[in-house]
């Protein structure tokens, strides 16, 4: 009898030998068989306390202080403790090794699973896919985020826990446009990062000289000289990484601003790429694990019993309500990404005319490990749903488009279906639902009043008639200002018309001055 | 490649804890609005378990750059019937809204749950027990200081002189390091000595215990003894609260339900404040005595009315069991303010001369009918007499209650924090 011949375990108790067990089994199969590329795994086992601890520092597992954390985890504790809110089996990190939590109310099952789902899975994906290669510094977040905690704190030491409150406060807010979405700089590297800040910090305490302090600063240049065109150009402008821009040209703030500005920029971006690749990553996983525990099945080593019970929670997973159900809350990426990674593999495998039709490069391949794995790599989930996503699964999913137009009195048109005539709308129109670019209110900084009061200017280039919302807009602009320390001005153009149709304006408050 | 595997589960969790605090700071002023209004509606008792109170998120939550409106399009799953051109009526007027706008509404409010500590923390935040400086027996605990054995390191002021002697002397006798006495005896000898060889002899003895007296000193660094000390909480200051209780005829069910708010809160309260609180249930009619608390609210007792039996009682329970001293004594009374003519003399005389002197607040509470008001009411026969005691300087203080949405109010105006010792809340 062979080894492979033996159970990994019967029942639903494990210990640490069950686990270590299991792992060799998954990472036989993940990496003998499924040919995947992954990260030293590091699994630790953990409480459900510790999992919600984990949910509300956005899964990290040492993060820096600040209250909206605190207030993530009354909610999600909330939620949790009416039963309204299941806790995840697992969280994965990308970091090398790449970390995955498992809980330890799960079963032996579970724990399967989730080790094949997030320690190969995700960890294959993060590992593999260019967004993260070209975004992420796996090898540098964790020491990354232990230098942010520390500088934090330190900060908070120095400068006062409310001064950095609000620095946070409006860094966060400005998170979500903090974001380099264009490639061209070089790739981040964390850990050269967090030594750059270290010798800064030494370098600006050897050289105080409380001489500067007096030199008198001299009569301003002449702004005449400054026109226009190179002043954009030297301010670097249009800029829509607003953290940045501030980082760098804000007039006022202290190092240490900027510094706090950096690290929520830095870890913006480090997130950046897990929101756009949402259904693929989530496919990618469930779909290896699918993979690697059928095969574990298949070589008996696990009961039918125990099999049973992973079909279960796999179905519960990739449960796809329809829209007319309570329970919808938009195409679950689970069942999307899944649904899809398996038609791929039938596509390549087991085509038919349709497909050899719509998938000429890829219908019956042969290779379904080698085609996901190049999909898996290269592309996001704008440019995976507009390329792969079949007609066969649009009839699956029974997809349809709806056109809703406020000028439009008589109602909500159904603009495509599940037809000859609708597919490649339809596609098109999925596809676009998970663009970034298209999601994320397109916010860019156009100029720097220099010769008058010194008010930055921002413009939002308004889509198909969105505007922002008007109390959070005003919210989020006076942050801006209290960082920029003057005024701060955002105007809404209509792309097709330029027309202005808005204007915000606001004022530094005096805090942020004195912090 | 080898999977590690790691046991967390030890680590200490609520990692989120700081966090949760930094929110409730933030978060202060709303939540113990929320925790206000949450215990006016509620039973004392089960507000004191801590629990859910809905804190509204508006000011808490985080503005992003959001949009909304314009035209939307959504591909959705579940198609049954529709066909191209299918016009579908909107859901409701606030169709245009999107989903978007639906979400915010969610988290307009949302339940928070609070431990009892934070509960309680946040609901007596700002009330302070009054006269608290006088016995300086403060919420603050003292510490005393204990003989705790021996240590090998500390202060040199600590160093214990007689052990660390006693150490080195059996070092030195285990070492078998020569006695002085030992070496002036050979040396003496070898004074007398004559004979040359003996003489060596004596000369390299003598050698041989010099440099082992020097190779074993008379005290080595292991040898000293350091006196502990470790620190002890004193004995906490203790409080007893003395309810006294008028159940005569007179008291209806809704008085002694308004006294029994007022008793639990103030139980409540001093339990934060020291770590040993007593209570003793005092009911009176024309005759007092010492009851449990079951009996105390509602046992069935019926009669004339004797302030001064309460007061009696009360004075003789103090002089047998909690010697002023050593106690923080607090009294606090419910009565419709009935009392016998005749008794009011007496009841003054016990009171400033053995009751007040001794207590640190005494509280009087007139509880009124239901739906009545209280400034309607007039001044009863009780009412005078300590208002009387009041203007001549007596730790007391004196409220009127008809309903129960006015017992915290009231509590809270008893005992909110004065003057100069107002403390910033941090």
């Amino acid at each position: 009898m062979t080894a492979t011949d033996q159970l990994l375990f019967e029942g639903a108790d494990w210990n640490f030998r069950t686990l270590q067990r299991i792992c060799d089994a998954c990472e036989q199969v993940a990496v003998q068989e499924l040919g995947l590329d992954v990260y030293p795994n590091q699994i630790e086992v953990i409480t459900a306390e510790q999992m919600l601890d984990a949910y509300s520092s956005v899964g990290m597992p040492l993060f820096y202080k600040h209250w909206s954390f605190g207030k993530h985890f009354a909610f999600q504790e909330a939620s949790y403790r009416k039963g309204l809110m299941g806790l995840a089996y697992e969280i994965v990190i990308n970091s090398s090794p790449c970390i995955s939590y498992l809980m330890e109310e799960n079963t032996a099952t579970m724990q399967t699973l989730v080790i094949a789902h997030a320690a190969f899975g995700h960890n294959h994906f993060f590992k593999n896919n260019y967004l993260f290669k070209q975004w992420t510094d796996a090898d540098g977040i964790l020491d990354y985020l232990e230098f942010a905690k520390r500088y934090v704190a330190h900060c908070e030491e120095r400068h006062g826990r409310l001064a950095v409150e609000h620095t946070l406060d409006a860094a966060h807010a400005l998170m979500s446009h903090g974001i380099d979405r264009y490639p061209g700089k070089k790739s981040l590297d964390l850990r050269a990062e967090e030594k750059r800040a270290g010798r800064r910090r030494a370098h600006e305490e050897s050289a105080f000289n409380d001489l500067w302090r007096t030199v008198p600063t001299g009569p301003a240049k002449s702004n005449a000289i400054l026109d226009v065109e190179r002043r954009r150009q030297m301010l670097g402008l249009p800029q829509e990484n607003l953290l940045y821009f501030l980082e760098k040209t804000a007039p006022r703030l202290k190092p240490w601003q900027r510094e706090i500005l950096r690290i929520v920029r830095h870890i913006a971006q480090y997130f950046y790429p897990q929101s756009q690749t949402k259904v693929m990553n989530e496919g990618t996983a469930t779909y290896v694990h699918y993979r690697i525990i059928s095969r574990l099945h298949e070589q008996g080593r696990l009961t039918d019993g125990n099999f049973l019970e992973f079909l279960q929670s796999h179905t519960n997973v990739v449960f796809q309500p329809e829209f007319d159900d309570p329970r919808y809350s938009g195409f679950n990426p689970y069942a999307l990404g899944f649904a899809m990674m398996q038609d791929i593999q039938r596509i390549v495998t087991d085509p038919d005319d349709e497909d050899r039709e719509w998938f000429p490069d890829i219908a019956g391949k042969g290779d379904a490990m080698g085609v996901l794995r190049d999909i898996w790599a290269n592309y996001r989930d704008e440019s995976f749903i507009s390329q792969f996503m079949s007609p066969r699964l649009m009839r699956h999913f029974r997809m349809f488009h709806l056109h809703d137009d406020p000028q439009e009195r008589s109602g909500i048109l159904v603009d495509a279906i599940h037809d000859e005539r609708g597919y490649r709308r339809l596609r098109r129109e999925l596809a676009r639902q998970y663009d970034v670019g298209f999601i994320d209110p397109n916010i860019e900084v156009v100029d720097v009043d220099l010769a008058g009061d010194r008010r930055l200017m921002l413009r939002h280039t308004v889509v198909k008639g969105a505007q922002l919302s008007e109390a959070d807009t005003k919210r989020v602009l006076q942050h801006l200002a209290d960082l920029w320390t003057y005024d701060v001005s955002l105007v809404e153009v209509d792309t097709s018309s330029d027309k202005v149709l808005k204007e915000y304006v606001a004022h530094p408050r005096n805090i942020a001055a004195v912090a | 490649m080898a999977i590690h595997i790691v046991d967390r589960r030890l680590n200490p969790g609520s990692k989120s804890l700081e966090n949760r605090q930094r929110f409730l700071r933030r978060a202060k002023a709303l939540v113990q609005g929320a925790v206000k209004k949450s215990s006016q509606s509620r039973d004392i008792k089960d507000v004191l378990e801590g629990g859910e109170v809905s804190v509204p998120i508006d000011g808490m939550d985080e503005p992003r750059f959001r949009r909304e409106g314009g035209t939307r399009d959504m591909v959705l799953p579940g198609n049954k019937k529709f066909v191209e051109g299918d016009i579908l009526p909107r859901p409701n007027q606030s169709g245009g809204k999107g989903r978007g706008a639906g979400e915010g509404d969610s988290e307009d409010t949302f339940r928070f749950v609070l431990s009892r500590d934070e509960f309680v923390d946040l609901f007596l935040d700002d009330l302070e027990l009054p006269d608290l400086a006088k016995r300086k027996l403060a919420e603050v605990e003292s510490e005393g200081i204990r003989r705790a054995g021996y240590t090998t390191s500390g202060s040199p002021a600590n160093i214990s002189v007689s052990r660390t002697v006693s150490r080195a002397l059996a070092r030195r006798v285990a070492l078998r390091r020569p006695r002085p006495e030992v070496l002036e005896a050979l040396e003496a000898e070898l004074l007398d000595c004559t004979e040359e060889e003996r003489r060596a002899e004596l000369m390299a003895e003598i050698d041989a215990l010099k440099s082992k007296m020097r190779r074993i000193p008379f005290i080595d660094p292991i040898d000293i003894r350091y006196r502990r000390f470790e620190t002890v909480p004193k004995p906490v200051a203790q409080a007893v609260m003395f309810c006294l209780m008028d159940v005569s005829g007179s008291m209806t069910e809704h008085m002694k339900d308004l006294a029994k708010r007022f008793y639990m809160l103030l139980y409540v309260f001093l339990k934060r404040r020291y770590r040993h609180v007593e209570i003793v249930f005092i009911r009176h009619t024309d005759r007092a005595e010492e009851v449990d608390e079951q009996t105390f609210f509602y046992g069935p007792a019926s009669g004339g009315t004797l302030v001064s039996s309460a007061l009696q009682a009360m004075h003789e329970i103090v002089r047998s069991r909690f010697r002023p001293a050593d106690w923080n004594i607090y009294a606090a009374q419910a009565s419709d303010g009935d009392n016998s003519y005749a008794d009011g003399e007496v009841a003054s005389r016990l009171l400033t001369d053995n009751i007040l002197p001794v207590t640190q607040f005494f509280a009087y509470l007139e509880v009124g009918q239901e739906n009545g008001l209280s400034y309607e009411m007039p001044n009863s026969a009780l009412w005078t007499l300590y208002e009387g005691l009041r203007a001549s300087g007596a730790p007391l203080s004196m409220r009127k209650v008809n309903e129960r949405s006015e017992i915290f109010p009231v509590f809270h105006d008893l005992f909110q924090r004065r003057g100069p010792q107002e403390r910033t809340a941090s």
